[in-house]
């Protein structure tokens, strides 16, 4: 480029014996006179398409300037394999160092159905303390629809309905027996109708396992999903391995793909680690009735929503669904035995663990059980999830629904000496002003300051570096804040969830709480659809 | 800790002092990173904050301001033919560089940072970082002599009207340092602008006026050189030598182009800078470095300098092949290094707040930063120099080229099929 330049110069200079100067001069006058002609043109025929746009008229397709302008974006794609270039992995202290998994029967869970988006705050309990509950009976359903049961993970005695703020119900516990009991249910018939399958779904409380994208929801009983998109990696800090998780339950893995494609018009779509293909299990990389596609990339190249954005993108009111490759297997094992048996894999980590561990339990475990003994003392922060989107729990409180890893970090409650420009601690950070980058492979142990205040928007373009898809976050934050829906629709709302847009908060200069922020919006959405 | 438990006992109270409880905390949380912990969203925060964003900056500037305080007292002797070589008298000129730098500094911070003080404690919230980096830019973009109730008031202006009516940090329009002085330039035209203004310390440039000088020099430093047996400040003997113009190269370039430039200074000279200019912009090779650093720590967006190096060199181009005077005859890669276009390049065009806010938005913003600063520098003789008045214009295009950029990613997202 620059080379060129400096040709084009020295013709342009010194070659000016040979053409007259104000031949030159008019030419390029004539350039210029031509271009900005054609911006003028262009100008008005946006100022034109736009206003055909308020009237619902579709004008024109892309122009070839925005076709050149898309070339600048890093991701590349071929044929499956798609090649995320944004993002950034956190590398923390406290990863689960052996593969080992050791069940733990743990004595309490708990439901709790506010973690279920949108649900209706006081659902309608159908037990009560002191009875017996089998795995698979109902314990709660949302009183506008009444024909999706919220089902028991396990069998055992109900100890108590916990409510919350104004009398919504917080969590129901149940004291889980020694020996599982399960309540058997009959099997649909494999070429059973679409309809038979979503009864029984409902029944057996599965049909909550499945997430539907945009807002994060329990579909709607009529809902039929575009597409079913399965990511069956997690690239969050310290998530668990699911090719671990798997193993051992290839079948029941492929069980349950075959259940969800029967669920959707569209197909089933199975996101796998790119960056890994030799070590994956072979119950990912040879499924069967699915469409495989590869991820390589930083975090968050494992999110659903990323994935969904590469391969078939959310349009207009389309509906997709998104599961677990834990309720996958949970669902092939429900209609291999007809029982509900979601005993799930959950890896206990983070830097106040002694011994991180992944250990098989029930849904909705007791935090204390689970960490019992394992954990350090001093001020700790027990969260149910990863450290980016998961919520924070008591240290004698629950997992959440669906979560499959506990972290356990310390709580960072204490001032530091200029610790904005000369930070003591080494800490996790996207920025070149720590010497982070000069070690690419270091891990750090994380605590729950927030290294610095709210502040306004200031700097832009980070959360753009850490989200590996064609949207630009802030100008959607600020839509959100004008509650503007067409806006915010436009600028693909609908696309995220918090996870996706967790890794911007982490990164965020002025320590907005972004997560927060698109639920705001999503929940706004929602209600004026 | 001692200093926390006493930093925590002088704490005033909030609702009987605000004002004094706002200034408190922003020292406090200068000294001392608060104890507040995540809730709600993520567990963990990057440890980037503003407070270290707006440092860095002012880190990356440092080298100016060094070399700018001692440009200041060089350029007065040059002007006197006293002590030519460069580091020669060195303790007078760096003297007389503070004597000039310090009072620009403290006056602007004390202006800038009561007033943002003043409005935080108005608006109840915290002081917000901005004017660290805006109140370390603005003393580098003056000439030295400017009268410090002229900064004082240009400084009252731009933080008032440029920042705090639009809702403070974050929220303005125009880059703040920048306004500060396009208001000087407006009001005070001869304070900024000829060929006088450059070289401190003289009422005139004429030959045979002497320098200035006040208690500072006389009194305090002059006792100071004296006890030690080093040459002292002397009024009489610093006069302006015959055919001293202090015409900066730019001014030069209108006359005649590089050559007029050339009889007066060398492309080293313009380089390396101990030329007369704005304080802080001389020495091209520290604001080099500092827009290296600026890019190397992700401070600053490397594709507004990069869009605006492009636009100087494709403008540069055309007014080489057009060659209508001696200044457009200039070759293209010289207006780099001529006048201000690194530093306006490095730390004024990358304020993240007042320009456009898309990646590709930030190219074409660069770019036409560049376009527009070339043609106000070469093809209109009012203006000496094309930056300021270049980025401000950009600065109200920004939003228009971030709309552009947006609605396009909309159009692309409901026209899905």
């Amino acid at each position: 480029m620059i080379a060129m330049a400096f040709l084009l110069n020295s013709f342009l200079v010194f070659g000016q014996g040979a053409i007259t100067p104000n031949w030159v001069m008019y030419s390029i006058l004539g350039v210029l006179i031509i271009s900005g002609l054609s911006a003028l043109v262009g100008l008005t025929g946006k100022l034109i398409e736009m206003e055909g746009q308020k009237h619902g008229v579709q004008l024109q397709q892309e122009g070839w300037f925005t076709k050149l302008l898309n070339q600048f974006t890093g991701e590349s794609k071929s044929g499956n394999n798609h090649k995320l270039t944004r993002g950034f992995d956190i590398l923390l202290n406290g990863g689960v160092a052996n593969s080992q998994i050791t069940f733990k029967a743990v004595s309490r869970v708990a439901l709790k159905p506010q973690n279920y988006v949108g649900i209706s705050p006081i659902p309608k309990v159908v037990v009560e303390a002191g009875q017996t509950v089998k795995a698979g009976d109902e314990v709660y359903h949302d009183k506008k629809y009444p024909e999706i049961k919220y089902t028991s993970p396990v069998s055992g005695e109900v100890l108590e309905v916990r409510r919350g703020d104004k009398r919504s119900i917080s969590e129901i516990v149940i004291l889980a027996d020694k020996d599982q009991q399960y309540r058997k249910f009959a099997v649909p018939s494999a070429d059973a109708d679409r309809s038979a399958l979503v009864n029984f779904l409902c029944e057996t409380g599965a049909w909550t396992w499945i997430n539907e994208r945009p807002f994060d929801i329990v579909p709607h009983v009529d809902s039929v999903p575009k597409n079913i998109f399965i990511s069956t990696f997690d690239t969050a800090p310290l998530a668990p391995d699911n090719n671990l998780v798997v193993a051992g339950n290839e079948a029941d893995f492929q069980g349950g793909l075959n259940v969800l494609t029967r669920l959707t018009s569209g197909k089933v779509y199975l996101g796998l680690d790119g960056s890994n293909k030799s070590g994956l299990s072979p119950a990912f990389t040879s499924a069967s009735n699915v469409e495989i596609h590869y991820f390589s990339g930083k975090h968050p190249a494992g999110n659903v929503g990323v994935q969904i954005h590469h391969v078939a993108p959310i349009k207009g009111h389309d509906k997709v669904w998104t599961l677990g490759v834990q309720d996958v297997i949970a669902l092939g094992r429900l209609f291999r035995t007809g029982e509900v048996n979601r005993n799930t894999v959950v890896a206990i980590v983070g830097n106040e663990v002694v011994k991180p561990q992944y250990v098989a339990t029930y849904p909705g475990a007791s935090v204390a059980e689970l960490t019992q003994g394992n954990v350090s003392d001093g001020n700790n922060r027990f969260i149910s999830g990863d450290v980016l989107s998961g919520k924070q729990v008591a240290a004698d409180g629950f997992l959440n629904e669906g979560d499959d890893q506990l972290t356990v970090i310390t709580e960072g409650d204490f001032y530091e000496l200029f610790g904005w420009l000369l930070p003591i601690s080494p800490r996790p950070s996207v920025s070149g002003t720590y010497p982070n980058r000069f070690f690419p492979n270091m891990k750090f142990d994380a605590n729950t300051n927030t290294h610095g205040d709210k502040r306004a928007f200031v700097v832009t373009g980070q959360y753009e570096e850490v989200l590996p898809m064609d949207i630009y976050p802030q100008h959607l934050f600020k839509a959100i804040l004008a509650k503007d829906v067409e806006q915010m629709e436009g600028l693909g709302i609908n696309e995220l969830s918090e996870e996706d847009v967790a890794l911007c908060e982490f990164v965020c200069t002025s320590k907005q709480p972004l997560q927060q922020l698109l639920r705001e919006g999503l929940d706004y959405m929602r209600t004026e659809a | 800790m001692g200093l926390l438990q006493f930093l925590k006992r002088i704490e005033p109270d909030k609702k009987k002092n605000p004002l004094l409880h706002t200034a408190y905390d922003a020292f406090f949380t200068f000294a001392y990173t608060p104890n507040r912990v995540n809730k709600g969203g993520v567990h963990i925060r990057d440890g980037m904050d503003l407070k270290r964003l707006m440092v860095h900056v002012v880190l990356a500037m440092q080298l100016c301001y060094l070399f700018g305080t001692y440009n200041i007292g060089h350029q007065h002797f040059v002007a006197a033919g006293q002590y030519l070589g460069f580091l020669d008298g060195f303790h007078l000129k760096l003297a007389h560089g503070l004597i000039k730098m310090l009072p620009m500094f403290i006056v602007t911070h004390v202006v800038g940072l009561g007033i943002e003080f003043l409005f935080a404690a108005k608006r109840g919230h915290e002081v917000e970082e901005g004017f660290l980096v805006t109140g370390a830019l603005i003393p580098l973009i003056m000439p030295p002599d400017l009268p410090l109730w002229i900064l004082a008031i240009a400084v009252a202006f731009a933080v008032v009207f440029g920042k705090e009516a639009f809702g403070g940090t974050g929220m303005n329009i125009w880059n703040i340092a920048l306004l500060t002085r396009v208001f000087v330039f407006f009001a005070y035209p001869g304070e900024i602008s000829g060929d006088t203004c450059w070289v401190s310390g003289y009422d005139t440039l004429a030959a045979g006026s002497t320098a200035e000088y006040g208690w500072w020099h006389t009194g305090f430093f002059n006792s100071i050189f004296g006890s030690l047996g080093w040459p002292q400040f002397e009024a009489a003997k610093t006069m302006v030598v015959d055919g001293f113009s202090g015409a900066t190269p730019l001014a030069l370039a209108y006359q005649g182009g590089m050559e007029a430039i050339q009889q007066h200074y060398t492309i080293d000279q313009i380089f390396w800078g101990g030329i007369p200019g704005s304080i802080g912009e001389t020495n091209k090779p520290f604001i080099i470095l500092g827009a290296l650093f600026l890019i190397f720590t992700r401070v600053a967006s490397w594709r507004i300098m990069a869009g605006m190096v492009l636009g100087v060199g494709v403008t540069g181009m055309l007014f080489n092949a057009w060659g209508f005077n001696a200044f457009m005859m200039v070759p293209w890669y010289y207006h780099y290094i001529l006048g201000s276009f690194l530093f306006a390049m490095a730390f004024m065009a990358t304020d993240p707040v007042t320009a456009s806010n898309t990646n590709r938005g930030k190219w074409i913003y660069g770019f036409f930063i560049g376009v527009v600063g070339l043609v106000v520098r070469v093809l209109n003789p009012a203006y000496p120099e094309g930056w300021m008045l270049a980025i401000l214009f950009m600065n109200s295009f920004a939003p228009l080229i971030d709309y552009f950029i947006v609605q396009s990613n909309i159009k692309k997202r409901t026209s899905r099929v």
